[in-house]
């Protein structure tokens, strides 16, 4: 080794050959050579700031029953409000409530309730993946089997049965108030299996490796080695894993919302929108309907594409 | 293949003692049993009765053994918000989930397998590139989403279709059927392409992956060098090499089409079990709900092990055949 | 010597690509008669595979004939397409793959693939199709043919499945046959049998054989005649105990000293030193002078020689016409 020594400040040396490392790697390449990769990541970014910041772009706030008016009930698109003269640009619903402000705020719960129930189900699959691989025994035989018996059952079954069960328990006058929270419950345990199984898999292999067996002999503790060691190894398919389980968790929320077994009317997601929609859709009032679909689609759609090209991208071998 | 089937019939057992554990814990701790079974209607004497009857005093496992032996029975006690028993109400809202999933299971599975040939043989066609890419948008579409706008557009600006309901049904006794009336007929198509549909796209996309890799073998090659028809290839050598693969997930995909049906059923108020189960989460029929997950991971089951068994009918490499299993 | 039943003239085949069109087999010829086998040697590479896909109308797009033409008795078959070549394959011309584990299909049974193949080019009847299968089994020597003919490839051992391919070349009595590699994938011990079994045939039924291989052992102890390939082209073509005595191209020589062979009972084997040129990245002039011992200016900057520059059987401006001193 004979690297000059180099006599910048530290934080100097360090940062920018990363960030260029970064810039110039693979990873980077392949994302701006494709289109499809670029033009989903925009609508997830407009999308994500458009819900973060709803209460600073929406024109009212549909929650705020001062702001509403029964008499602007079903003003098509386009048309003005009686009494303040903005325009309605995705029409109102049957209480005069916004549909643009609504859309806005159904999604801050919509990718709360998303996001909220990845981080649940990574967290649980992958510390759970992670003690079964590097346990072993019978508590790796009653983790994996346990997530072969959830996984014989479609994810959207197990979360409708465990939002069911948490209703029972509790008291009918709080089920609202707790309803997006149970929401996240059930979707995040229902969808730990996969984490929880590539995480083992990857475990058992990098376990065997060379470096872990260093580290053992250097005499660190175990969880020591998992953290530092074995984890950063792992990251790459969680990443890719977590991508997409996120669109699931977001069709997911929606689809119960919509049934009626998700988030209550008082706090309407992107799915209860469409379900309150889906009312007036034989009256005429298709906007009602129709810019929540479209929203959901497009929400949907991008993460998913988002995440097909992240696993190509991540995973050269499986670009065919 | 002994070996293997107990090794499966095991794994099964598994799955319906823990589903049925979850069951009863609902039905025992979510909830009080003597609600559950007997509703609202009721005297000390009959509380009396079932609590003796149901042995609430003796210990967890023999309360877990009683309440399996019931279910066997399909006695899953009474629902709260119709008080009559679930396993009566079960059986009568079955052949309503059953028919959809029937058709819609066989529109995926012909049209999955069908397309999925297609995009495979005309690899580079204009075609079968519009059908891979609406593919990919039907694999993001929630499937409520589907019948929504099915709906929308068939029922609500055409009316060329019903948009809830079964039409009108024909009772066979054992059996309510709507496939002899043409209103059932009409009234099954666009529930049955919601339902149908994402699975059709997975089971598509599948196959399509599973052949471009068995046409790339070398006993396609092969085939090819010995002269034999294009049919002959793609369809007696490609297509049953591709199928080996492609029965499992189908298989389980099947199995899922009588779980999704509880969106699509609702989306078009079609009078299944799956209407039945959400009704049942909205107004918290514990034991309803109980009912339903054991029916259900019993068709699963069931399924499953099918599937397994069909993979030994097309596969000669996992038959041991005698010679060999003597020692050959 | 009759009319040759394959005769290849000038075969090219061209692969259209981003940096430029290459060309993995260039300007070959060669005659095969009836009763002959033909060896092909070269390194891996070399365009022998594809010479042999080229002749049988199997190129992969967008590979394709560039120019040449491929004759089958005096017919040219290089401009055929769909049905009609379709009909010569396995009819006419049979071909014989490398590795008998991934030619069969695993989920039919033998007696179903040659009866199949069989009644798609003969006008017999089902019956008489099955008593075919069973006969062309017993040409390759498979023991107990009636109780073998209704199992499955993976029931057979890898010599025994090679032989079942061979059958199922053969079946529709085809007048060529191009074996890629036959034995390349099969134990040392059935190898030999299977070039037996080979060479048997080629005399019982008057074959045309094109043997494709790597390996000069197989061509000595089989093939009648020889054409070395490097680089998709003809190296050096003639018969199998002259080249073998006294090699003209220096690459020939190369590879004959690099063939183990207990006779000669050298400690070391030799090696060509470097390797093979890749397509897109051919030297000017002979494409093999970078590697070669007896290299002069002529080499380097004169159009890079064919055969007849050595009368007809060495693509070389100095040939080894004596027997090279080892």
């Amino acid at each position: 080794m004979t690297d000059t020594p180099d006599h910048r400040p530290p934080e100097m040396q360090a940062r920018p050959s990363r960030l260029r490392r970064a810039w110039e790697s693979d990873f980077i390449y392949s994302f701006t050579r494709s289109p499809v990769a670029m033009v989903s990541a925009f609508v997830v970014v407009v999308l994500v700031l458009g819900a973060v910041f709803a209460p600073l772009i929406a024109p009212y706030d549909p929650f705020n029953p001062a702001s509403l008016n029964l008499m602007n009930g079903f003003t098509p698109p386009g048309t003005a409000n009686q009494f303040t003269g903005d325009v309605f640009v995705m029409g109102s619903d049957d209480q005069g409530r916004d549909v643009f402000s609504t859309i806005l705020y159904g999604m801050r719960i919509s990718l709360f309730v998303g996001f909220a129930a990845v981080l649940l189900a990574m967290t649980i699959g992958v510390t759970l993946g992670l003690i079964a691989a590097y346990v072993g025994g019978w508590v790796e035989t009653i983790i994996m089997r346990i997530a072969d018996v959830q996984l014989t059952f479609p994810a959207i079954l197990v979360a409708m049965l465990i939002f069911g069960i948490a209703q029972g328990i509790t008291p009918p006058e709080y089920r609202d108030q707790v309803a997006i929270w149970v929401l996240i419950l059930a979707i995040g345990l229902s969808d730990w299996v996969q984490f929880a199984r590539v995480v083992r898999g990857a475990t058992l292999v990098e376990k065997n490796r060379e470096y872990v067996q260093a580290a053992r002999l250097v005499g660190r503790s175990g969880n020591a080695i998992m953290l530092r060691h074995i984890l950063p190894n792992v990251l790459n398919p969680v990443l890719v894993i977590a991508t997409i389980s996120l669109a699931l968790a977001i069709i997911a929320e929606a689809t119960l919302s919509f049934l009626g077994v998700g988030a209550p009317p008082t706090k309407p997601s992107l799915g209860t929108l469409i379900r309150i929609g889906q009312e007036f859709m034989f009256s005429g009032e298709w906007w009602i309907l129709i810019f929540p679909s479209a929203t959901l689609l497009a929400l949907a759609l991008s993460i998913n594409l988002l995440g097909d090209w992240l696993r190509d991208a991540l995973n050269p071998k499986l670009r065919a | 293949m002994l070996a293997f089937t107990i090794r499966r019939v095991g794994q099964s057992i598994l799955v319906l003692l823990v589903t049925g554990f979850v069951a009863f814990s609902m039905f025992t701790y979510v909830g009080d049993p003597i609600d559950n079974m007997l509703g609202q209607e009721r005297t000390q004497a009959d509380i009396e009765r079932l609590r003796d009857q149901l042995g609430l005093d003796q210990p967890f496992f023999v309360q877990y053994w009683n309440f399996l032996k019931e279910a066997a029975q399909g006695n899953f006690g009474l629902s709260y918000r119709q008080g009559r028993p679930v396993g009566e109400i079960l059986v009568e809202r079955l052949p309503a989930t059953l028919e959809l999933a029937f058709v819609s299971g066989l529109m995926a599975l012909i049209g999955g397998i069908g397309l999925g040939i297609f995009t495979a043989i005309r690899k580079s066609g204009a075609l079968s590139s519009s059908i891979m890419a609406l593919s990919l948008i039907g694999v993001s579409l929630p499937t409520f989403l589907i019948g929504v706008l099915l709906i929308y557009i068939f029922a609500v600006e055409l009316g060329w279709l019903p948009s809830f309901g079964r039409g009108q049904v024909v009772d066979l006794g054992f059996w309510t059927t709507g496939f002899l009336t043409v209103s059932g007929l009409k009234a099954l198509i666009l529930p049955a392409i919601t339902l149908g549909l994402y699975q059709m796209t997975l089971i598509m996309r599948l196959v399509r992956t599973e052949m471009l890799e068995v046409l790339r073998t070398d006993y396609i090659r092969f085939a090819r060098a010995r002269g034999l028809r294009e049919r002959a290839i793609n369809f007696r050598h490609a297509l049953k090499n591709t199928l080996v693969p492609v029965i499992t997930v189908t298989g389980l995909q099947l199995g899922s089409i009588i779980a999704f049906a509880i969106i699509t059923e609702t989306v078009f108020q079609w009078p299944g079990v799956g209407l039945l189960f959400i009704n049942a989460i909205q107004f918290v029929d514990i034991p309803v709900m109980a009912a339903y997950l054991m029916m259900i991971s019993v068709m699963f089951v069931g399924i499953n092990l099918i599937v397994d068994l069909l993979y030994f009918a097309i596969d000669p490499r996992l038959r041991v055949d005698r010679s060999a299993a003597k020692g050959h | 010597m009759t009319d040759p039943v394959l005769s290849v003239q000038g075969l090219t085949v061209e692969i259209p690509g981003r940096r430029g069109i290459l060309r993995p087999v260039d300007d070959v010829s060669f005659d095969i008669a009836a009763g002959e086998i033909l060896g092909v040697v070269g390194e891996s590479g070399a365009g022998k595979s594809m010479t042999g896909n080229a002749v049988i109308g199997l190129l992969d797009p967008p590979a394709r004939i560039s120019a040449g033409q491929v004759m089958l008795k005096g017919e040219p078959i290089h401009t055929t397409k769909g049905d009609a070549i379709r009909r010569i394959r396995g009819k006419r011309m049979g071909m014989i793959f490398q590795d008998p584990l991934t030619s069969l299909n695993p989920l039919l049974t033998i007696g179903d693939q040659l009866t199949e193949t069989i009644l798609q080019h003969l006008d017999v009847s089902e019956p008489e199709a099955r008593r075919r299968a069973m006969t062309a089994l017993d040409d390759v020597g498979i023991p107990a043919v009636e109780d073998r003919i209704d199992s499955y490839p993976h029931q057979f051992s890898g010599g025994m499945r090679q032989r079942v391919v061979i059958a199922l070349a053969l079946c529709a009595e085809p007048e060529v046959v191009i074996a890629d590699e036959p034995t390349t994938a099969l134990d040392v011990s059935v190898q030999a049998q299977v070039l037996a079994l080979l060479k048997r045939l080629c005399r019982e039924k008057g074959l045309a054989v094109m043997l494709i291989t790597h390996d000069m052992g197989v061509i000595a102890e089989t093939a009648d005649r020889v054409a070395v390939m490097y680089a998709g082209r003809m190296a050096e073509l003639g018969p199998v105990r002259d080249v073998v005595t006294v090699a003209h191209h220096p690459y020939t020589a190369g590879l004959m000293a690099s063939t183990p062979d207990a006779s000669r009972g050298e400690a070391r084997l030799r090696q060509i030193p470097g390797s093979m040129p890749r397509l897109g990245n051919l030297p000017a002039g002979c494409p093999f002078h970078p590697r070669c011992d007896r290299v002069g200016e002529k080499c380097r900057h004169d159009p890079r020689p064919d055969l007849s520059v050595d009368g007809g059987r060495a693509a070389c401006w100095f040939p080894l016409t004596e027997k090279a001193e080892t």
